[in-house]
């Protein structure tokens, strides 16, 4: 895989803020993953290459984080908060329902690819407990009977 | 009654986005900057915050003039100098900090420039969790019209200072946001902690003298210099400085954030919340996020200071109180935090790489009913090995805090676990 020279400028101008190029390195997978859904081999090459690590190093870093997945993952991916607050507020509940409706446990994908759901720690929205994101959106309060309108929202 | 001053999140309204520059302008903001920048000298400001007695919001309470203090002189040392903003916030039960990144960026900003200026670093980096993405995107459309104003860049309103802030999105470990962890995250390295000494002042970010301070911490120095210190002092109670911003989570009424005079009691604290929901009692509190000691119904005349809170057993970490009600399992919350811990064990060591996944695996045993009474007293075994001064940082120490109280305090539930074989609770 090579990097457009739209990745290399959007890139280089996070590079920019840094005296040296391996700090933007979560960045820059972040940036992969966004684009493709996760980071793969020869994205995670070519990043390296762009900052001067070995590939090796950077994916020391990269399987070091919750945020940065080196395997596919589904179309959406649904965070469901398992911290203390959201447990004690019935995030079982929620996931047992997730899993009535999509059929996928926590860090399983759905057989047609669209959502992988994942157990997240605490999302600083614990007055709203339970809460999950899904992608970047949060939501909070959830109740099962509001799943279904969450996961599929009207267009 | 006296009406409640609240610096930090008067201009913060519920569901609305934050000010733009100019209304945070028309409402009094960077007035302290152009008062401060080319007009007083940067020692000055730091010894004003030290006789504040503005004490780390982070969780430690250490006084942060004083860690500025520690900052080398900028002719002994010249180079670049770095102040690094703490806006990990991935302790559980914790969601002060989001309040005051999504709520008003630029009083985070306004925080940043003086408290910048006072210990003459060029650069500040915003360490924000990466789950925080409206946080990320208002600070950066708030630095961006703070640069177009002059307030950012060189020669800053003519003060011949220069400064640059980069909002730095992390990728989710709890370890980050121990400080030396944080910079090696950053650096682009495995976020691991570092050996202290040497402290970031003298070596922190690529080497170079540092600063890390947390969110709440640097949003209260605007309020300082605009309104003083005596008028700071005289905010907070138990005889600690200033506000803080409380949150209170689990089955009260209203949980949420609030900002009250620093050292308010528990029990107050939880009547802002609205008391507990019809048909749940207060069974104990965890007073500021996760790695905090149990504080029982018994103890909630507390005053939550720093010096309080520590007196009667516990911290104030983050301040913000999870409730245990009665019709929750106790063994079962324990569990789940020592999930989180050892999940979040950045393995640098050997007592919390094995032995909090051990923990865990011992409270899972005994809520399921297979427990024995022999694996009570190996939690208390493990505890020991795993407290303050035994691991390399403090996640473990911290881990231990919620364990050793809660046997201590649940031995009843433990026990009849063990003895029913089962988990009484649903
Ligand atoms: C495991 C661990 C996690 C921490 N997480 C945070 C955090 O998310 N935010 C924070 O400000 N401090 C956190 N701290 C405390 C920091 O190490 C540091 O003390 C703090 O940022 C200093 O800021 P202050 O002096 O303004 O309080 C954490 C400490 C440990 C041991
Ligand atoms: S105590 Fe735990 S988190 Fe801290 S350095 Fe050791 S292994 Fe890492
Ligand atoms: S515990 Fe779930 S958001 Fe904090």
């Amino acid at each position: 895989m090579h990097l457009t020279p739209a990745d290399i400028a959007a890139l280089g101008e996070i590079v920019g803020h840094y005296p040296h190029k391996r700090a933007a390195c979560i960045d820059a997978l972040k940036y992969m993953q966004a684009r493709h859904g996760y980071v793969s081999d020869q994205s995670l090459e070519a990043i390296a290459v762009l900052l001067d690590m070995s590939p090796a190093e950077l994916d020391e870093v990269a399987t070091f984080y919750n945020l940065i997945f080196r395997k596919p993952v589904g179309e959406k991916v649904i965070y469901l908060c398992d911290s203390v607050t959201c447990w004690m507020l019935g995030r079982d509940k929620i996931a047992r329902k997730i899993q009535d409706l999509i059929g996928i446990r926590q860090g399983e994908t759905s057989t047609d690819g669209r959502y992988t759901l994942l157990p997240i720690v605490c999302l600083g929205h614990c007055d709203h407990a339970p809460a999950m994101m899904i992608d970047d959106r949060l939501f909070g309060d959830v109740e099962p009977g509001q799943l279904p309108g969450i996961l599929e929202p009207p267009d | 009654m006296m009406t409640l001053e609240r610096p930090l999140t008067k201009n913060i309204k519920p569901n609305t986005p934050p000010m733009g520059l100019h209304a945070y302008q028309a409402a009094g903001g960077y007035e302290a900057v152009r008062q401060t920048l080319g007009r007083v000298a940067p020692a000055d400001l730091v010894e004003m915050v030290i006789q504040s007695g503005l004490g780390g919001r982070g969780g430690g309470g250490f006084s942060a003039g004083r860690k500025w203090q520690l900052m080398p002189d900028p002719k002994a040392d010249p180079g670049p100098r770095y102040l690094v903003i703490n806006a990990d916030e991935m302790e559980p039960g914790t969601f002060k900090d989001r309040l005051l990144l999504e709520g008003d960026p630029h009083q985070m900003i306004e925080g940043i420039i003086l408290s910048a200026y006072a210990i003459q670093a060029d650069i500040s980096y915003i360490f924000v969790r990466g789950e925080y993405g409206t946080a990320i995107t208002r600070l950066e459309s708030a630095i961006g019209a703070a640069r177009d104003a002059g307030l950012l860049g060189r020669n800053i309103l003519g003060s011949s200072y220069d400064l640059e802030i980069h909002v730095h999105g992390g990728a989710g470990r709890y370890i980050c946001g121990e400080e030396t962890a944080l910079l090696n995250s950053l650096e682009g390295r495995r976020a691991v902690p570092r050996a202290k000494p040497p402290f970031p002042q003298i070596s922190g970010l690529w080497g170079r003298p540092t600063v890390v301070n947390n969110v709440e911490t640097i949003c209260n120095i605007p309020h300082i210099v605009l309104r003083g210190v005596d008028w700071y002092k005289s905010l907070g109670l138990d005889g600690e400085s200033g506000t803080k911003i409380y949150g209170v989570s689990g089955r009260v009424k209203s949980p949420g954030t609030f900002e009250l005079p620093m050292g308010t009691t528990l029990n107050d604290l939880i009547e802002h919340a609205g008391g507990m929901r019809e048909g749940y009692q207060l069974r104990a509190v965890l007073p500021g996020g996760a790695s905090t000691a149990f504080l029982l119904d018994d103890q909630l005349d507390i005053p939550l200071s720093f010096a309080g809170v520590a007196k009667a057993g516990s911290r104030l970490g983050t301040g913000t109180a999870i409730i245990l009600d009665d019709r929750t399992c106790p063994v079962g919350m324990l569990h789940n935090l020592q999930h989180f811990f050892a999940q979040e064990s950045c393995g640098w060591c050997a007592p919390c790489r094995d032995g909090l996944p051990w923990v865990e695996r011992i409270l899972a045993k005994i809520e399921s009913g297979q427990g024995e009474m022999s694996d009570l007293a190996l939690l208390d075994d493990i505890a020991g090995t795993l407290g303050p001064g035994r691991t390399f940082c403090a996640l473990a120490p911290g881990a231990m805090a919620s364990l050793v109280s809660g046997l201590t305090y649940f031995r009843a539930e433990f026990e009849q676990h063990i003895h029913t074989k089962s988990c009484g609770w649903t």
